[in-house]
């Protein structure tokens, strides 16, 4: 009786996420199509999709750019430009703080889709980035061709920073005044102060931001779908995005649904490890 | 809590270091103007190119200012319907989402079970896993149930996919509301769905808002679930309906483009705004992912 709250929960939830997720395992060892014969009786085809996957010349340069793309935008660009801001908000006038971080929170605010067309105006040629680059006499080409990696890398920044942002201004707060006078009184220099106090007293919760900013530049899809579709030829097809084309362009279900479990696997493990670290002593 | 508004923490520099303060204050300053004119300059493009008739991909003061874009796309095909059944998806899997979230955290937050843990775990771990990786599955399933251009199962999805969240932070916030005040009500032999109707629910009205808002964004904001799931023209929420306008006639209208944009992110702007001066905003949630 006293259970019986949770049922609507756990229905919705073994329905369409456990579910999903059981079915995206079986899918990956047949030959589901989305028309033809396979579609109506898919066959057991054993590993062959994930074999195919480790032949297939796309996968390998799929996970590669996926790797660039997390560590470049989120693990390096977001969190470190996060903190960066986190700690000149701390130095700087109330009012320059509270417009700016309005300003960085506004492009997190919009929705993805709002925020790929603007990164598209911004990076396509003859766009708004060409633009001021002209007015030092460079004329610059569309980036979304030349560079796209480079695009959608900042593109995701620019989105996503405001989050990590907000998470390193809150527990800079919580950094114990005491400790960084005592350091200042000691003759510790800034950087030495940020590096060998700051950072160490917060280091669990740039830790959890870490995970949390991985997990979701992962699952990035709406962004490169827009701003490159994964091209040109290609040079910006992360794994979400090659699964959407195997699975809806190329119609071959089962091979996207084995490259979609791989980024189950690898989401699934990371969280684990996030979860793991939130255990000790924090509930 | 606060965001990044609350004055209080700018005065915490230490008064040691008070001769050497002017100074870094300004330099932060300039570097912190300097960065936020770089996030600047794209949401410059968006208001800009909206009022301006002849707006392209570059960013230029309109010659004349006029709302001919916004008439333009304020049509019942291209933005009204559309908008409305963003409307419809979002209510409708926000509801959901909260019912069933206050529903399951009672159990969790007021009993002594053997698998709360496990269950509390498992939920976080499902906070985490990337949505964008069912897709592919979703839709064969939804075709095989025939549930493909459902608006209802679409709204029911979404329910799901942000439930994990939402019983996290709701159990969350329930911890927070004392159980001595549903004792009184349990003495005078009150079922305990009465006691959580009455007196649990409104006192943690402010966090189910916050819970509430937050689902309602994630699901307006969703392109990737209702691109799939509603093939339908007529059923496509405005995610869906402004990239096929972005991408439908070749040379895009950049005018039109960025007025619809700002008429599908108004709502979430307000609901936004709303949250952060309530109870913390994004900030709350970010922290109720941190238990």
């Amino acid at each position: 009786m006293r259970i019986l709250p949770l049922v609507p929960a756990v229905l919705l939830l073994l329905l369409f996420m456990a579910g999903p997720v059981l079915w995206s395992l079986y899918g990956s060892f047949t030959n589901a199509a989305l028309t033809g014969p396979n579609a109506q009786n898919p066959q057991w085809i054993g590993l062959d999709n994930y074999s195919r996957l480790l032949e297939d010349p796309d996968f390998p340069r799929s996970v590669l750019l996926t790797v660039v793309f997390v560590l470049l935008s989120a693990v390096v660009g977001q969190n470190i430009l996060g903190m960066a801001l986190a700690l000149l908000m701390s130095r700087a006038s109330g009012g320059v703080s509270a417009l700016i971080g309005g300003v960085v929170v506004s492009a997190w605010v919009l929705p993805e889709i709002v925020a790929a067309f603007v990164m598209y105006a911004f990076f396509t040629g003859e766009g708004t980035l060409d633009q001021l680059l002209g007015l030092v006499g460079v004329d610059g080409p569309n980036w979304l061709f030349v560079a796209p990696m480079f695009a959608v890398i900042l593109a995701n920044i620019w989105r996503g920073t405001a989050f990590s942002m907000m998470v390193y201004r809150a527990s800079l707060d919580d950094v114990p005044p005491e400790l960084v006078e005592a350091a200042q009184i000691d003759g510790a220099s800034p950087t030495q102060r940020l590096f060998r106090i700051t950072l160490p007293v917060i280091k669990s919760t740039i830790a959890t931001n870490l995970m949390l900013t991985t997990l979701q530049t992962l699952s990035v899809f709406t962004l490169i779908f827009v701003m490159t579709a994964g091209g040109p030829s290609n040079r910006s097809m992360t794994l979400p995005l090659l699964a959407y084309e195997e699975a809806f362009n190329f119609l071959d279900v089962g091979y996207g649904t084995a490259i979609a479990t791989v980024m189950l696997v690898v989401g699934a493990l990371s969280s684990v490890v996030y979860i793991r670290m939130l255990r000790p002593g924090k509930d | 809590m606060a965001v990044p508004t609350a004055p209080g923490t700018t005065g915490r520099t230490p008064a040691l270091a008070a001769p050497g303060r002017r100074p870094s204050r300004v330099a932060a300053n300039a570097v912190l103007v300097l960065i936020g004119v770089c996030f600047l300059v794209p949401l410059a493009w968006l208001f800009l190119s909206a009022v301006d008739p002849g707006a392209s991909a570059r960013t230029s003061l309109p010659d004349t200012v006029s709302t001919e874009n916004f008439r333009a796309v304020l049509t019942a095909d291209i933005a009204l319907r559309p908008l409305l059944i963003s409307f419809v998806l979002s209510l409708g899997s926000a509801t959901v989402t909260v019912l069933a979230a206050v529903l399951a955290s009672y159990p969790l937050s007021r009993y002594q079970m053997r698998f709360s843990k496990p269950f509390l775990y498992t939920v976080l771990f499902g906070t985490s896993l990337p949505v964008t990786a069912i897709m592919v599955p979703v839709f064969s399933l939804a075709v095989r149930t025939g549930l493909l251009d459902s608006i209802w199962a679409t709204a029911l999805f979404m329910a799901a996919t942000s439930l994990p969240m939402a019983i996290w932070m709701t159990k969350n916030f329930m911890d927070s509301v004392p159980v001595s005040l549903e004792e009184a009500a349990w003495m005078d032999g009150a079922p305990a769905m009465t006691a959580l109707r009455r007196i649990v629910v409104p006192l943690m009205r402010p966090g189910l808002t916050v819970v509430f808002i937050y689902v309602f964004m994630q699901a307006w904001g969703n392109f990737f679930v209702p691109f799939l799931l509603l093939r339908s023209p007529e059923k496509q929420p405005a995610a869906v309906t402004i990239y096929q306008f972005f991408g439908q006639f070749g040379a895009i209208d950049y005018g039109q483009l960025a007025a619809f944009s700002l008429l599908y992110s108004l709502p979430v702007i307000v609901l936004y705004v709303i949250v952060s001066r309530s109870v913390g905003g994004s900030f709350a949630m970010s922290g109720a992912v941190k238990g």
